[in-house]
């Protein structure tokens, strides 16, 4: 049998886009629009200028309710990850790398995606990565991450 | 310092079925199964149901997180006649531990006199807890997950234990630890799921779900139901059994953890933790105990890693040295007089091996374990920790003292 400390899993992929639903509300919706037209954005507190994500009613460091949404950088560093080996929407093989990315332009705020364009054996925490764009159903679009 | 609450109350009665691998419950129904756990828990303490009046729930009365506990079908169905407490924990798992901290809040405001804790767990083919994040469409905060494909809990967690091995040199070696450790306490227990001994190959031949995690370090998914009765110290002395005294117990947790791997906004050191530090102070202080004063430890395991970062959080070891603690020995029973600092973790087994009903088997076994009845007995056992979560808050924690 496989020793499961010396598997090589390969490329990784982003999920498949025509498999993937979002659902948004008023707080959340800004963040989508601007995704839909390939610009990263987060959730700042207009006031107190701290980020959060996912977006919500109020600030919790100001309680502000007034946001904006910001034109980012689009990297990040990757702050974790896992390996999985199977699409959770069919159980085939298929090697995908989700990622908590650190976003750059916030103060701290991550975002959890797909990291694709390597093989998954190279990823490593601390690495750059930049956004790219995965189009989902509905016509949102997705923000995913591949090295920098 | 201390707790007006110390001992004023105590667990007196457990009850369970059989337990059952995912799905081998049926034709049983969750009622059915809620119902034997909670008449065999008030056999155990002495007491008739008819002397149950009050209820306490967690994981919002969920019963395996789709079902619902309905505490007037309960009183239909076992003869209750009247209730004066029917409460629950918010959340989910976290709250395990905590419902014996919600009883004694009805029992010392004096609204029941004998108060059940229960949990009934059936996972049919429609109903997998497992994948319960994947199958429904994403609500809008859900929306920032589940599109990643992180897909259920153990997913998510691998997502933590990533980051705990980046921070402080944690090796897979010590997931393993854990698995091999509390599968030994396992062996000898004739309800235990996984009860075979657990060899390296066989763990290192296992399929990782979400690397670092393999399928043994998630927990089992099984049906079964468990319940608890605690009332006050003073009615426990008509009890059949030696009181288990409650002797500190909190719920809650801070919002740097908050939602937790359903949210993955963590800062370090919270990142790479379980969510108990909060809870874990708050009962050192309501009990001037530390870790190392507990005789053994039935730490929430629905995934290895969780059980390392507990330990952290509670102090059995210093954070960032989980690695190194467990590798040492310390967890397992057979190595209790002969390690330093050894606490016996899991003595049941846990849910790793025994079997997985969100977290209320380690209440019975800490309540076994103070009465001098567990099949793995810690010799002179004064103080049982057992806790509840990582999850979502509010996560738990109780200590239980022999009178
Ligand atoms: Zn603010």
């Amino acid at each position: 049998m496989t020793d499961n400390r010396n598997i090589s899993y390969g490329p990784a992929n982003a999920l498949p886009g025509d498999q993937i639903a979002i659902t948004t509300n008023p707080d959340t919706e800004p963040f989508w629009e601007k995704a839909k037209a390939r610009t990263l954005t987060a959730c700042q507190c207009a006031d107190c200028g701290h980020f959060r994500m996912p977006p919500s009613p109020y600030c919790p460091e100001c309680q502000s309710s007034n946001k904006s949404w910001p034109e980012l950088p689009g990297t990040g560093t990757v702050f974790s990850f896992a390996i999985c080996t199977r699409n959770p929407k069919n159980g085939e093989d298929y090697v995908y790398v989700p990622v908590v990315v650190e976003l750059d332009g916030t103060d701290g705020a991550h975002l959890v995606s797909n990291l694709g364009g390597c093989d998954a054996d190279d990823v490593e925490i601390g690495m750059k990565v930049a956004v790219d764009w995965n189009p989902i159903k509905d016509d949102w679009v997705l923000p995913v991450f591949r090295p920098a | 310092m201390g707790w007006a609450h110390q001992d004023k109350t105590a667990i007196v009665g457990i009850g369970a079925t059989d337990y059952y691998l995912r799905g081998k419950s049926w034709p049983r129904t969750i009622n059915d199964m809620a119902g034997e756990a909670i008449l065999k828990a008030c056999a155990d303490a002495g007491i008739s149901i008819k002397d149950v009046d009050g209820f306490a729930y967690y994981s919002t009365a969920g019963a395996g997180y789709l079902d619902k506990f309905d505490t007037a079908s309960l009183m239909e169905t076992l003869g209750i006649p009247h209730v004066g407490f029917s409460a629950t924990l918010t959340s989910g798992g976290g709250g395990a531990s905590g419902a014996a901290g919600l009883a004694t809040a009805g029992l010392m405001n004096e609204d029941c006199k004998y108060c059940v804790t229960v949990m009934a767990l059936q996972q049919l083919p429609q109903h997998r807890l497992g994948v319960v994040v994947g199958a429904a469409a994403p609500n809008p905060e859900n929306s920032f997950l589940q599109p990643s494909g992180l897909v259920g809990p153990g997913y998510l967690m691998s997502v933590l234990a990533r980051r705990h091995m980046h921070l402080y040199g944690t090796r897979r070696e010590a997931f393993k630890e854990i698995v091999q450790a509390t599968r030994e306490h396992a062996l000898n227990r004739p309800k235990a799921i996984r009860n075979k001994p657990l060899e390296d190959e066989e763990y290192w031949s296992q399929p990782m779900l979400a690397d670092p995690l393999c399928r043994l370090d998630f927990c089992l998914e099984t049906d079964g139901a468990v319940a608890f009765i605690t009332t006050t110290t003073e009615r426990a002395k008509d009890c059949k059994h030696p009181p288990a005294l409650i002797h500190g117990a909190a719920h809650g947790g801070t919002r740097n953890w908050g939602r937790a791997f359903a949210w993955m906004g963590m800062q370090d050191p919270d990142f790479a933790s379980s969510g108990h530090k909060f809870v874990a102070d708050r009962l050192w202080e309501q009990t001037g105990l530390t870790a190392k004063d507990m005789s053994c430890a039935q730490i929430y395991d629905h995934f290895s890693c969780m059980v390392l970062m507990q330990l952290e959080d509670y102090g059995f070891c210093e954070k960032g040295e989980g690695n190194d603690y467990v590798l040492s020995g310390a967890i397992r029973y057979a190595n209790r007089d002969t390690v330093e600092g050894a606490v016996p973790v899991n003595t049941h087994g846990g849910n790793l091996n025994e079997a997985y009903i969100i977290g209320l088997t380690h209440v019975a076994e800490a309540v076994e374990q103070i009465r001098g009845t567990a099949i793995n007995q810690i010799e002179d056992c004064e103080f049982a920790l057992s806790t509840g979560g990582p999850a979502s808050l509010p996560v738990s924690g109780l200590i239980l003292r022999r009178a």
